[in-house]
């Protein structure tokens, strides 16, 4: 009954996302003011119906109705309750309810808050919005129903994969789709600008908070969705270059883009049609995205059961969208004028590099990752591209990035003096040698990336901090400092703690890929071994049994120098119902280092393969993305971004008054 | 505001230029159809060998009364060559055909064993039947290595010059599979 | 739906212990990366790739393991750029599958046999493909993945050159001055000077 009330839900909103797309853009082609107003309610409307539809989804899974066929699938009555309720996402159809649950949320949210907007342009942005909305309402109904049932209905289910049964799963994927459908509002605004065809400074402020607010939830969610696989599987790896690891970094690289070209159509009205192309795109990336988690083209850890079916409906939904916004955009682009003149080297120049070389990383990304896929379809021979062609082709243009970073914020606007502010950075730039020394002599026959990554990230953190520094003239006028660092805008703050913190993290990648040390051998109770400095005693294993899982658990005590340490429990685990083992690592974390182990079951003779790692200053690459995240919420939450540009009226009239 | 002058000369290859991105997705677009209708499995990898002569290899037999595999008996005719093992799902689904194509290509089948036990693999076949003319065990996969499988089933057409003429990835278990594979047979025989 | 065990999740069923007496033999002395030999530049340099490409390894036994620690460093190297075929985007080095494990193998005993780190990889490549190297080769076809970001980047860089010129072209001739401003400054130079006023 639930189970058919979610289904009608999403039938109704699918068609208030009719009237959202139709009547607002007609209205504001023929300035009908009533067909402009349907925009607010519809899309609020449409929030409470999707609303509805996820809420009886995560109904069937939390009581287990079996009937529902996603549900027999997917979950199992011996589940703990919070997987239970995790496992509505877990899946393709519920995923994408997930999917158009936050298009709605973001919809509605422009449609409620959005009342500074000309009304124009917030007609029209939301019936961009709406559009997007009925084609995906219209894929769940045709393709990818949530709620098709089963009868008879299983007596029990066939189990959530085990690798998803972690708190990791009630995170990563929302947070992950906040990010990626939050471009869509970008993607909205863009293309309402482009009918229009006017971009102008109030247009950049009104699209920062969302794109801003996506981004900081994408950056989250991959963040999470990395720390997740190195404590979930067991191989102490963060990142793999996997197509749908791609697939969520491409939209990331590109929105950054976004996030920083917008400022240049804010301040200085220009680069305008490449803000538009790159909004576009960012969306384009998601949807590409979920392309290829969807379709089957591409076999990954990530990858939904594949039905050529789904795939054609959504590469469907994408030539429109896409190629009918890239279209409009070949179109309308053109007549785009430009305002602000600037020379090369200036903040915009730098800006401009910036965007540069985020879009090559993207192009990298984007190439390595569907290469295979179209040199199978020339028939050109199977090749297959891994981490080792990203790390040759990546990172020079990652850390040509990183050097710019620390000095593009230095630069003021329209001209500057790159002499002058490339000595305001030699205090950076010693410091930077001075570890860089450090790392060499510290690490001597470690690799040469290890003291080149130190350096890129010790400079970059001491770029921001010098840039932060000037601001409030700390050396200047030191007195005055306190007062202004609480007068500076809280933009600044942002800009600066989020620069910082993909420092930290750089210095966190550096650290835990080069000098990461490993011991692996066969260890009976008793035995002891060490590693980087560390004594790991094997103290055995013991059997246990979990809510839906039996286990081996093994037990080492770790000791420095004698001094106790930590107890490591690492477990290998047996799910039941789908037969899948699971190793769970056991992880001990000093801020600075990962003391990682990993246990496989015992031989018989009573020897475990054990494999232990010491990762160097791997935490610092979630401590370094929670600061970018906190960095972005700081920026959000600054009034002037949130507000827009004040109208003319009102501000003539605060003029007169 | 001022508004920029008119341009009337460089206006044309800038809108060409603003026509780059639709034009880009349009190919990756296409190319993502192909890809879509490719009924080529993403998990296949193609194989290295089609055209190349058959690796070398002695196999030991598995049967008393048949004989095993070796290169040397490849040649002359075009021959079946496949690769399957007891604790193999799909080989039991396959099995059925084997003895049909073998019969109605005309044409000879040598098995061979992949990584599995001989005890187990002699139990499969008397359970099942023996579709093969020649079996071989390959106890540590490493001809199964040499002639770039994944997994099992492979069955390889190997032409009479002893050069590889297709690969069927995968078990055949149904009908147009069986046709598709005698074709190839067929093919090869030229 | 084929027999090939996928590596991601599933044991690996050969375990060292289960090969003969491996579990008995000394497994060799412990593989800590950080204190390698620094035997020969190349050993160097190969170290120095072993230590470049992505890290970590949970799949490879202990009694897989050669003696020599050269030899198994090279191994390593070679591993983490060979793909596991049945995998999903891992290298052999990384997986538990068992295809994985037995080309793990075949890496050391090539290595044994005196092959050099190009002739192991040949020899892989023969059997499944260029498919096998998670490093493309740089053939016509890979040529866009491995010179396209950087022509992509130069070209980039000359658009934005040629944007920078189209504007400073538009910069060059400024706007006209209205009535307004074309009066203020006949008035300013007037004052500025007798007799230096606007012509």
């Amino acid at each position: 009954m639930i189970a058919e009330l979610g289904h009608f839900a999403l039938v109704l909103a699918l068609a208030l996302a009719l009237a959202q797309a139709v009547l607002p853009l007609a209205g504001a082609a023929r300035d009908n003011q009533a067909w402009m107003a349907v925009a607010a309610p519809a899309s609020q409307g449409q929030l409470l119906f999707i609303a509805i539809a996820f809420f009886a989804l995560m109904q069937a899974y939390v009581s287990s109705d079996f009937s529902v066929a996603v549900v027999a699938d997917n979950s199992n009555s011996a589940m703990p309750l919070i997987y239970k309720a995790a496992a509505t996402w877990g899946n393709h159809e519920g995923s994408l309810l997930l999917w158009v649950l936050i298009l709605a949320v973001f919809g509605a949210a422009v449609g409620t808050f959005g009342n500074n907007l000309p009304p124009k342009l917030k007609a029209r942005v939301l019936a961009v919005q709406g559009l997007i909305a009925v084609g995906f309402l219209a894929f769940m109904l045709l393709t990818s129903n949530p709620f098709a049932r089963l009868d008879p209905p299983p007596a029990d289910g066939a189990d959530l994969n085990p690798l998803l049964q972690d708190p990791g799963l009630a995170f990563h994927p929302p947070m992950l789709y906040f990010g990626y459908v939050g471009f869509s509002m970008a993607f909205s605004f863009a293309v309402a600008a482009l009918i229009e065809g006017r971009v102008d400074a109030a247009w950049a402020r009104w699209v920062r908070p969302w794109t801003l607010a996506a981004w900081i939830a994408l950056t989250a969610g991959i963040a999470g969705g990395s720390w997740w696989s190195y404590y979930e599987l067991g191989w102490g790896g963060w990142w793999a270059w996997d197509p749908v690891e791609n697939a969520s970094f491409m939209p990331w690289l590109l929105g950054t883009a976004l996030l920083h070209s917008a400022i240049v159509v804010e301040k200085r009205d220009a680069l305008k049609s490449w803000t538009m192309l790159l909004a576009i795109l960012t969306f384009a990336m998601s949807l590409v995205g979920t392309f290829l988690v969807r379709s089957g083209v591409l076999t990954s850890v990530h990858a939904f059961a594949s039905d050529p079916r789904r795939g054609v409906f959504i590469l469907f939904l994408l030539v429109i969208a896409v190629g009918g916004s890239l279209t409009l955009f070949a179109i309308r682009a053109p007549s785009l004028r430009d305002g602000g003149l600037f020379q090369p080297i200036s903040r915009e120049g730098s800006l401009i590099l910036n965007n540069l070389l985020l879009a090559v990383g993207g192009v990298i990304v984007f190439l390595g990752t569907f290469m295979p896929l179209f040199a199978d379809v020339l028939h050109a021979g199977a090749i297959s591209v891994g981490a080792p062609y990203y790390f040759l082709i990546f990172n020079p243009f990652a850390a040509l990035l990183i050097v710019v970073m620390a000095v593009g914020p230095l630069l003021p606007w329209k001209r500057a003096d790159l002499a002058g502010a490339l000595q305001r950075l030699t205090a950076a730039s010693a410091a930077t040698v001075v570890a860089a020394g450090l790392v060499w002599w510290l690490k001597t026959g470690g690799p040469l990336f290890g003291v080149l990554g130190v350096a890129l990230g010790v400079w970059l953190l001491m770029g921001t901090l010098v840039e932060y520094g000037e601001r409030i003239g700390i050396l200047r006028a030191p007195g005055d400092a306190w007062r202004r660092a609480r007068q500076l805008p809280r933009a600044a703050y942002g800009m600066t703690l989020a620069h910082a913190g993909l420092a930290v993290a750089i210095l966190g990648m550096t650290g835990s890929a080069a000098w990461k040390q490993e011991q692996v051998l066969m260890m009976r109770p008793g035995d002891t071994v060490s590693l980087a400095g560390y004594d790991y005693r094997f103290d055995g294993v013991a059997d246990v049994a979990g809510p839906n899982y039996t286990a081996t658990r093994g037990t080492f005590t770790v000791t420095k120098d004698g001094t106790p340490v930590t107890i490591l429990h690492p477990e290998k685990r047996k799910y039941p119902v789908q037969g899948v083992p699971t190793t769970e690592a056991a992880i001990h974390t000093n801020g600075l280092a990962d003391l990682y182990a990993v246990i496989d079951s015992p031989d018989d003779a009573g020897a475990v393969s054990v494999h232990l790692y010491h990762q160097p200053l791997v935490p610092w690459i979630w401590a370094g993305a929670v600061l970018m995240a906190l960095g972005g919420l700081v920026s959000l939450s600054d009034r002037r971004l949130r507000v827009g540009a004040p109208s003319r009226r009102t501000a003539v009239a605060m003029a007169r008054a | 505001m001022t508004t920029a002058p008119d341009r009337p000369a460089g206006t044309r290859p800038r809108h060409l230029l603003y026509l780059l991105p639709v034009v880009l997705f349009v190919v990756v677009a296409v190319y993502f159809l192909v890809a879509l209708y490719s009924s080529r499995d993403p998990q296949e990898v193609p194989s290295a060998l089609v055209g190349k002569p058959a690796p070398g290899f002695t196999l030991a037999p598995l049967l008393p009364d048949l004989p095993g595999v070796a290169r040397a008996d490849l040649g002359g005719s075009v021959v079946l060559v496949n690769f399957f093992a007891s604790w193999c799902v799909p080989c039991r689904a396959e099995h059925p055909y084997l003895g049909r194509i073998a019969k109605d290509g005309g044409l000879p089948i040598f098995g061979i064993v992949y990584k599995d036990k001989p005890d187990a693999a002699r139990a499969y076949l008397a359970e099942l039947g023996n579709p093969y003319a020649r079996i071989g065990m390959d106890d540590s996969g490493r001809t199964g290595i040499d002639f770039g499988i994944t997994g099992v089933p492979e069955t390889f057409v190997l032409a009479p010059d002893g050069r590889i003429c297709y690969r069927q990835w995968g078990p055949v278990t149904d009908d147009d599979t069986e046709q598709a594979l005698l074709a190839k047979i067929k093919e090869c025989r030229r | 739906m084929r027999c090939a065990l996928p590596g991601f999740f599933l044991d690996s069923p050969a375990k060292a212990g289960a090969q003969g007496n491996r579990h008995d033999a000394d497994p060799g002395p412990p593989l800590s990366r950080g204190n390698q030999g620094k035997a020969t530049t190349k050993a160097m340099l190969l170290l120095l790739l072993a230590l470049v490409l992505a890290p970590p390894a949970l799949a490879v036994e202990p009694g897989e393991m050669l003696k020599d620690p050269a030899l198994e460093a090279r191994a390593r190297a070679i591993s983490e750029e060979i793909r596991c075929v049945v995998c999903q985007n891992q290298s052999i080095d990384d997986s538990a599958a068992d295809l994985a494990a037995d080309l793990r193998r075949l890496v050391r005993e090539r290595l044994l046999a005196g092959d050099s780190d190009q002739q192991v990889r040949d020899f892989l490549v023969a059997r499944y493909g260029d498919f096998v190297l998670l490093d493309p080769p740089v053939k016509p076809k890979t040529w866009l993945l491995w010179y396209g970001p950087a022509a992509i980047f130069l070209l980039a860089l000359a658009a934005v050159a040629v944007y920078f010129r189209r504007r400073r072209g538009a910069a060059l001739a400024p706007p006209p001055l209205s009535a307004d401003e074309a009066q203020r400054l006949e008035s300013l130079l007037a004052d500025a000077g007798e007799g230096r006023g606007s012509p």
